[in-house]
C-alpha cells in the first residue's frame, strides 16, 4: 500500500470517538464527520458554548464515562480531520457525500465506519400530531443540552428505560411530571429478569428512579393502553388519556407529552450503501447485518454503536473500538491489536446483548395497538397520512408490502422518510394484511439522509456532469 | 389444462394495463402477465408528465389520443389519478429556442395541437418564477401532469373489473408460436398460457422476448434521476421543462397538490433489468439542484427530501416500438424512451384497436418494429 489508507467515520458519539482513537493509535488520521456542533453523541451530548451546568448535573451517574469520552475526543482532535456541522447525505461506492455550510464535498474512503446512532422509536397515539407532543429523546435533549423542559407539566408515555430516566431527570431538574405511563405490564417474565440481571447496577438504578418518582407523588402506571393525546389542533396538548391495566379510563392533565418505545437505529447510510438487513424478532425491527466485529455485508463498510445494535453508550464504545481494530486488520495496518483485544470486547458486547434482550422482553413494543387505531389517527405526521388511508391502500389498492403501500398513500414519503412512522406503518400493514410484520418488508432508504437545501453548491470536481 | 384467452398481454405497466382494459371494452378475453407488480417500474417511478409538445411530430397524433384518454380517465376508471390539466410549459435560455418554439407551434397546429408561444415579459408576468435568462416559453394549455404511482395500478384494477385476468408474479420466460392457432407463453415458474393474439409490452425487459418473436430491437435500460422537495404553498400550475441541446440543462419540474415540487431530468443513472434497480448518482442530484436554482432562483431556500429512480427502456433511435410484428397476431408496444407516461393510456387504446380490428385510426407506422429489420 502506497498512500495511507483513508478511513472515514460518521458520528462523533461514543462509538465514533472510540473508533477514531483506535485508528489514531495505529498512526492513521481518520476523517470524523459529525452532524452536530460538538462531539459526545446523544448519550454524552456536550453543552453549547457558554452553558455552565456541571457534568454531574448533566449526565448523572454516567458523568465519569461522559468525561472520559470527551477527554478522549479532546486529545484526539489534533490527530483527526474533524468535520463538525457536516451532514453525510449520501454514499456511493468508496465515496461519502457530505455537505457543510451549504457546500457539498466528496470524501473518498477505503473504509467507512458508520456510527450514526439512534432515534426514538415511536408509536402513534391518536392526537400525537398536536403541538406539545415530543419524543422522549427530544424531551431529554432539551434538558441535557439547553436546560429546558418541553412543558411545565409533562406526561411521559411509552416503555423502556428511557421512559423512567427522562421522567426522573425532569423531576430532579424541578420540571413538573404529570404521570409516567408505561405500556408494558408490571410482571416481567423470568427470561426478562435474567437478562436485566446481567447489569444489576443499572437495573437497580432504574428501580430507584421509579421509587423516587412515586415518592414525589407522580402517578406511575404499568400496562396502560394510550387512548388519546388530548387537546386541539390550534391550542396543542392539554393532557393524555389512557386505559389502565384494570380496564378503567384515566386522564392526566399536561401541557406536554413525551412519547417513546426504546430506540431505532439510524440505518439510512447503511441502507444507501447497499448493506443487507435482517429482521430482529426480539425487537420487531430490521437491523443491518454485521459480523462480530461490525463488518457489514458490503466490504469496506463497518457499522457500530446504536446505529447498528441498540446496546447503549457502553456498547457503542466497545463496538466502535472493535470495528476500528477490524478496519486496521482488514487494511493490513495492524492485525495484532485486533487479535489481542477482540476476545474481551466480544465478551463485553455479548453481555450487553443479553441485557438488551432482557429489556426487549421486559418492555415490549406494543405492536397490537396498530389494530385499534381509529381510521382518522395520523400515522405519518410529515405527510398527514391517516390509518384509514393505509388500510385502504391494503384493502382496496392491494398493497401487501410497505414500499407498495407507501407508493399508494404516501406514508413515509415526507421529510423524515419514514424514520418516525415506518415501524408503525409496517405493523398496521401487517395487521391489515394478516401477515407477520417481517413479511411486509422494510421501507427502503432513499437519499438524502436528511433534507438537503437546494442552495447546496456542488463540489468543484463534478464528475462527467 | 393451460389457460387460454383471446389475447395475452405481456407486461403490466401503463401500456399493458390500459391495453388490457381497452381490449376488454372491445369484448375480447384478456390475460395479463406481470413479472412483479403492476405499474411499479417505469410507469410508476417517472416524472408524471402529460405532455404533447416537444415530441417528434410522428408522436403527436398518438399524444392527442392519449390526452383524450387522460381527460376521461376518472370517468373510465372511477379513480382519481391526480390528473391536473393545468398546462405544460417549455422554456428556453436562448433566442434560438424562441425560434424553435415558433416553428414547433406551426408544425403541431397542423396536427391539432394549439400552443401559445411566450416571451420573457409574458413569462415574468404570468409565472413570476423564472430567472431573467429564461427568454422563451411555449405553453400547451390543456396538458399537465398526473400521479404515476397511481395510474398503472388503477388501469390494471379497472381491467380486472372489466373481466381481464391480471396475474402478478408471472415472469415470462418463453414465447412460442404454436402452429396456426396462436401462441404459447411459458412463465419462469412453469405455467403455460395460450392465446390467438399477443401483445408484448414489457418496457425495458422487452428485448429478449421480442427476439423470440423474430424482432431484433436493442433496448438499453437507463434510470431517470428524480427528486422531490418538501411541500410548499401551492404556486405552480403547469408542468415545466427546459428545452435545450445541453443534456445536463434539461430539467423539468411540477408541483403536486400536496405542495411538493417533483423534478427530474439531465443525465441518466445506471439501471439494470436483472436486478430491477436503478441508481440516482449523488453528483447528478447536485447538478440538478444547480440547474433548478438557475431556472428558478427562489428554489434555493427549499429542501430536497427524497430522490428515486427506476428502470426505463431506450431504443437506439429514441422512438418507441409499436405495431404488428412479422408474425400474425403478435404485436409489440415498448421502448418509450422516458416519454411513455403521457402516451401510455393512448398506446393501450390504439393497440387494443389494432389487435381487435387489424388497423388503427391513429397513425403509428413510424414506430413499426420493421425499421430495425436488416435492410437490404
Amino acid at each position: 500500500m502506497t498512500a495511507a489508507p483513508r478511513v472515514v467515520i460518521v458520528g462523533a458519539g461514543p462509538a465514533g470517538v472510540r473508533a477514531a482513537e483506535a485508528l489514531v493509535q495505529a498512526g492513521l488520521r481518520p476523517v470524523l464527520v459529525e452532524e452536530g456542533e460538538r462531539d459526545g453523541g446523544q448519550a454524552y451530548r456536550r453543552a453549547p458554548p457558554g452553558f455552565t451546568r456541571s457534568s454531574a448535573e448533566r449526565y448523572g451517574a454516567d458523568a465519569p464515562k461522559a468525561d472520559a469520552v470527551h477527554a478522549a475526543f479532546d486529545a484526539l482532535r489534533p490527530h483527526v480531520d474533524h468535520r463538525p456541522l457536516t451532514l453525510a447525505w449520501n454514499v456511493a461506492p468508496r465515496e461519502l457525500h457530505v455537505v457543510h455550510d451549504g457546500q457539498a464535498h466528496v470524501l473518498p474512503f477505503d473504509a467507512l465506519i458508520i456510527a450514526s446512532g439512534a432515534t426514538d422509536r415511536l408509536l402513534p397515539v391518536p392526537g400525537w400530531h398536536r403541538a406539545g407532543c415530543y419524543s422522549l429523546g427530544g424531551a431529554q435533549v432539551a434538558l441535557k443540552s439547553q436546560a429546558c423542559a418541553v412543558g411545565a407539566r409533562t406526561a411521559f408515555v411509552g416503555s423502556g428505560p428511557l421512559l423512567y430516566l427522562v421522567a426522573w431527570q425532569y423531576l430532579k431538574a424541578g420540571a413538573g411530571v404529570a404521570a409516567v405511563l408505561d405500556t408494558s405490564p408490571r410482571r416481567k417474565s423470568w427470561a426478562a429478569v435474567r437478562g436485566l440481571l446481567e447489569r444489576p447496577g443499572l437495573a437497580w438504578r432504574g428501580w430507584s428512579m421509579v421509587r423516587a418518582l412515586r415518592a414525589a407523588g407522580v402517578p406511575v402506571l404499568n400496562g396502560v393502553h394510550p387512548q388519546t393525546v388530548d387537546g386541539d389542533d390550534a391550542a396543542g396538548v392539554t393532557g393524555v388519556t389512557v386505559r389502565d391495566a384494570s380496564g378503567g379510563t384515566q386522564r392526566f392533565e399536561a401541557d406536554a407529552v413525551a412519547l417513546g418505545w426504546h430506540l431505532r437505529p439510524e440505518t439510512q447510510l447503511a441502507d444507501l450503501a447497499g448493506c443487507a438487513f435482517d429482521f430482529d424478532t426480539a425487537t420487531r425491527q430490521w437491523l443491518p447485518q454485521i459480523d462480530p466485529d461490525g463488518r457489514s455485508s458490503v466490504p469496506g463498510i463497518y457499522l457500530v454503536g446504536d446505529g447498528a445494535r441498540l446496546l447503549g453508550a457502553d456498547g457503542a464504545e466497545a463496538s466502535g473500538r472493535l470495528a476500528a481494530l477490524a478496519v486496521l486488520a482488514d487494511l493490513g495496518v495492524a492485525a495484532d491489536r485486533h487479535a489481542l483485544e477482540a476476545p474481551a470486547l466480544h465478551a463485553r458486547l455479548a453481555r450487553l446483548r443479553r441485557f438488551r434482550d432482557g429489556l426487549a422482553q421486559a418492555f415490549p413494543w406494543p405492536h397490537r395497538a396498530a389494530r385499534d387505531w381509529p381510521d382518522d389517527t395520523i400515522v405519518c405526521r410529515c405527510e398527514a397520512v391517516r390509518a384509514g388511508a393505509i388500510r385502504a391502500a391494503v384493502r382496496e389498492a392491494g398493497g401487501r408490502e410497505v414500499n407498495r403501500v407507501k407508493a399508494f398513500c404516501r406514508v413515509g414519503m415526507g421529510r423524515c422518510q419514514g424514520r418516525y412512522c415506518g415501524h408503525a406503518a409496517a405493523e398496521l400493514v401487517a395487521a391489515t394484511v394478516g401477515m407477520p410484520v417481517a413479511a411486509v418488508g422494510r421501507l427502503r432508504g432513499q437519499a438524502p439522509v436528511k433534507p438537503l437545501l437546494m442552495s447546496t453548491q456542488g463540489p468543484a470536481e463534478r464528475g462527467e456532469g | 389444462m393451460d389457460a387460454r384467452s383471446d389475447v395475452l398481454v405481456l407486461g403490466g405497466g401503463l401500456v399493458g394495463s390500459s391495453a388490457a382494459f381497452f381490449l376488454r371494452r372491445r369484448g375480447l378475453s384478456v390475460t395479463l402477465l406481470e413479472r412483479e407488480r403492476v405499474g411499479r417500474q417505469a410507469s410508476g417511478v417517472n416524472f408524471g408528465n402529460v405532455r404533447r409538445q416537444g415530441r417528434a411530430l410522428a408522436q403527436v397524433p398518438l399524444a392527442n389520443r392519449a390526452r383524450a384518454v387522460w381527460g376521461q380517465a376518472q370517468a373510465l376508471l372511477g379513480e382519481d389519478l391526480e390528473f391536473e390539466p393545468l398546462g405544460h410549459l417549455r422554456v428556453g435560455w436562448t433566442d434560438e429556442r424562441a425560434e424553435a418554439f415558433e416553428q414547433h407551434a406551426r408544425d403541431v397546429r397542423a396536427l391539432g395541437l394549439e400552443l401559445e408561444v411566450l416571451g420573457r415579459e409574458q413569462l415574468a408576468a404570468r409565472y413570476g418564477l423564472f430567472a431573467p435568462g429564461i427568454v422563451a416559453g411555449s405553453l400547451s394549455p390543456r396538458d399537465g401532469h398526473a400521479n404515476p404511482r397511481l395510474a398503472g395500478p388503477a388501469f390494471a384494477r379497472a381491467a380486472r373489473r372489466e373481466g381481464a385476468e391480471v396475474i402478478e408474479d408471472a415472469e415470462v420466460a418463453h414465447v412460442a408460436r404454436t402452429g396456426s392457432e396462436g401462441y404459447a407463453v411459458q412463465t419462469r415458474d412453469g405455467r403455460t398460457f395460450r392465446a390467438a393474439r399477443l401483445l408484448l409490452a414489457c418496457g425495458a425487459w422487452s428485448q429478449p422476448l421480442a427476439a423470440q418473436l423474430g424482432e431484433q430491437v436493442v433496448i438499453q435500460a437507463r434510470g431517470p434521476q428524480m427528486g422531490v422537495t418538501e411541500p410548499l404553498p401551492w404556486a405552480i400550475g403547469p408542468s415545466i421543462g427546459v428545452s435545450t441541446h445541453v443534456k445536463h440543462e434539461g430539467l423539468y419540474f411540477r408541483q403536486v397538490r400536496r405542495g411538493n415540487v417533483v423534478f427530474g431530468g439531465g443525465l441518466h443513472g445506471p439501471a439494470s433489468t436483472e436486478t430491477g434497480l436503478a441508481q440516482v448518482l449523488p453528483h447528478h442530484t447536485l447538478g440538478q439542484l444547480h440547474e433548478l436554482r438557475r431556472i428558478a432562483p427562489r428554489f434555493a431556500q427549499v429542501q430536497l427530501i427524497r430522490v428515486w429512480s427506476g428502470v426505463e427502456g431506450y431504443t437506439t433511435d429514441l422512438q418507441p416500438v409499436m405495431g404488428a410484428t412479422s408474425l400474425p397476431g403478435a404485436y409489440v408496444a415498448f421502448g418509450f424512451c422516458g416519454e411513455g407516461f403521457a402516451l401510455g393510456p393512448g398506446v393501450g387504446d390504439v393497440m387494443a384497436e389494432l389487435i381487435d380490428t387489424g388497423a388503427t385510426s391513429t397513425p403509428i407506422d413510424a414506430f413499426s418494429p420493421a425499421r430495425f429489420r436488416a435492410a437490404g
